[in-house]
């Protein structure tokens, strides 16, 4: 079982404490808004496509637990620069990680600090919110829960 | 003065810690780390007297009610009744007729704002709730709101989650046909002034709707005394099994309620043309109900009758007292509801660290406490918090519980930093 130091690492912890790219974004060309009803959790994400299709910025605003917030604090650095398509592959990999199903997960770099959430089966949503919350903004929903 | 508190809280906690040996779950361990319940709030434990009164129901006295000309038959009917009853003396009811089973609080509410609130609500008609209202006191006024025209407001809460009883009684008016209010706030702990409240609604002739479902199992209650037209609550959060729960209503009220749920067991007379319905309590009892869970609920009542509730109101208060004063030394926590009457709910919130977190560092010792809304979001809002942490205690639990609470919060604390 994993410790808690495990679950809440120090990277976790510092992107809770100073998320990057917290902020609004007036000339996003994607913006939804993601909830999990059943926490609580609620989170803005904004993204800025460039004319050839790359994430050119991604900022997200919101509330919820440390894990929520860490992982879209480090969701924004790792999208950032991608393509539409790389960006949602990377979800596809970070998705198995957090449920355990990653198996080239040593190459998600800062991402892995979130494997231990695959033990803990009710902290995946909100591991994955600001991911699906991104893969609508870029797909033009405006909204997404997890339940 | 904190020993002071610490000192009496130990003396009268000592009394019913004989009772703890009564709940087998609280034995049980995880990781070697015993069991800390704290959230008897959403749920309680059952002691084995609940456990052994639904299995012997099963094993020994099996078979429908009011049907069978068969012994089997008349005695499964019998012990229905007899947990009726025992529920009639338990909230104070005048007669049994007057309390229905139901699946729950949350069917008790829909039940009254359906049935009694579709017969009796017109456009315009105002329904009065407070800002700490359950989910479930909130919404099935808004459904038969849309359904009627009738319009639902709030009174307003202080900041000490105490219910502003001025605002509450200017809101309250001629078009007030019915006020729903929590006897206690499951996510602050609030006693609501029911009483007080009640007198305030009759005076302008509107029904009164109390959400028992946090009160039943903490506070002797007695519908009478407190005013309360109807009262909804929950087996499972009074030490019986899930799935069940009781609404006492007045008679005269009940009688002119038009069913709510047509079926079996409900009715008198069934033609193609015309059905007339059976008597109370029977006319809101559509279908096979939960039989064994009835029993179950009636042996709940009557262990926590045994026991008595002014010494566990008493116990729980002691516990709530000590915990509070405890959780104090946590840098950053926040306690959240400081009314000065409280039923056994501490709800908190820590600089820093989520509910969510709190919930999970806690879970790792085997400390289980929620962490959310509590079904409460309006609640949340005026307040001004997305979610808080909250421990619930019961008869059962005692001071090593508060004990172990205390050091797992100071752990997160030093996680977290």
């Amino acid at each position: 079982m994993a410790t808690m130091n495990e679950l809440y690492q120090n990277v976790i912890l510092d992107h809770n404490r100073t998320p990057r790219n917290f902020r609004q974004m007036a000339d996003a060309t994607g913006h939804a808004e993601g909830r999990n009803p059943l926490c609580g959790d609620q989170l803005d994400v904004w993204i800025k496509e460039d004319s050839a299709g790359k994430i050119e910025d991604v900022s997200f605003e919101g509330s919820g637990c440390a894990i929520s917030k860490a992982s879209a604090s480090l969701m924004t650095q790792a999208v950032k620069g991608k393509t539409r398509d790389e960006a949602l592959a990377l979800f596809e990999r970070f998705h198995a990680l957090v449920t355990g199903r990653g198996k080239d997960q040593e190459k998600l770099g800062k991402l892995e600090v979130f494997s231990g959430v695959a033990e803990f089966p009710v902290r995946v949503k909100c591991a994955s919110l600001s991911w699906h919350t991104m893969k609508a903004a870029l797909e033009r929903k405006e909204a997404v829960t997890t339940e | 003065m904190a020993t002071a508190t610490v000192g009496s809280a130990a003396r009268r906690l000592g009394g019913l810690e004989t009772h703890r040996g009564d709940f087998p779950i609280l034995a049980t361990r995880r990781n070697g780390k015993p069991l800390v319940y704290l959230d008897s709030a959403a749920t309680s434990q059952k002691p084995m007297a609940v456990l052994e009164a639904e299995r012997r129901f099963y094993e020994t006295t099996n078979a429908n009610i009011h049907r069978g000309v068969y012994h089997l038959s008349a005695e499964a009917t019998r012990l229905y009744d007899e947990a009726r009853e025992r529920l009639a003396r338990y909230l104070g009811a005048e007669h049994p007729h007057e309390v229905i089973f139901t699946r729950g609080t949350t069917e008790g509410i829909n039940l009254v704002a359906q049935s009694w609130g579709r017969a009796n609500l017109k456009p315009g008609d105002e329904i009065l709730l407070t800002e700490m209202e359950h989910h479930s006191n909130i919404v099935p006024w808004q459904l038969v709101a849309e359904q009627t025209g009738a319009v639902v407001k709030a009174a307003p809460i202080t900041d000490r989650g105490e219910l502003d009883l001025d605002a509450f009684t200017t809101l309250l008016g001629g078009r007030t046909r019915v006020v729903g209010i929590g006897h206690v706030s499951n996510a602050l702990g609030t006693i609501n002034p029911v009483r007080e409240v009640a007198d305030l609604a009759h005076g302008v002739g509107a029904v009164v709707m109390v959400d028992g479902a946090q009160s039943a199992p903490h506070l002797p209650v007695d519908v009478k005394a407190l005013g309360a037209d109807f009262f909804a609550c929950s087996s499972h959060k009074m030490l019986g099994p899930t799935g069940m729960g009781a609404l006492y209503g007045r008679t005269e009220l009940l009688d002119a309620m038009p069913p709510w749920m047509g079926g079996g067991d409900m009715i008198d007379q069934v033609t193609f043309d015309r059905t007339t319905f059976a008597p109370l309590p029977a006319k809101f009892e559509a279908g096979t109900p939960n039989i064994a869970g009835a029993i179950g609920f009636g042996a709940a009542a009557e262990y926590i009758q045994g026991i008595g509730r002014e010494a566990i109101t008493a116990h729980e208060h002691a516990l709530l007292e000590y915990a509070t004063a405890a959780v104090a030394d946590v840098p950053g926590l926040k306690v959240i509801g400081t009314a000065e009457h409280k039923a056994s709910v501490l709800s908190f919130v820590m600089d820093g660290i989520h509910p969510h977190d709190i919930g999970t560092i806690l879970d790792n010792d085997n400390v289980c406490i929620r962490a959310g809304h509590h079904c409460a979001q309006p609640l949340m809002r005026r307040l001004g918090v997305p979610a808080t942490a909250r421990a619930s205690f019961a008869l059962y639990n005692n001071e090593a519980d508060a004990d172990a609470l205390v050091k797992a919060l100071h752990r997160a604390r030093e996680l977290f930093g």
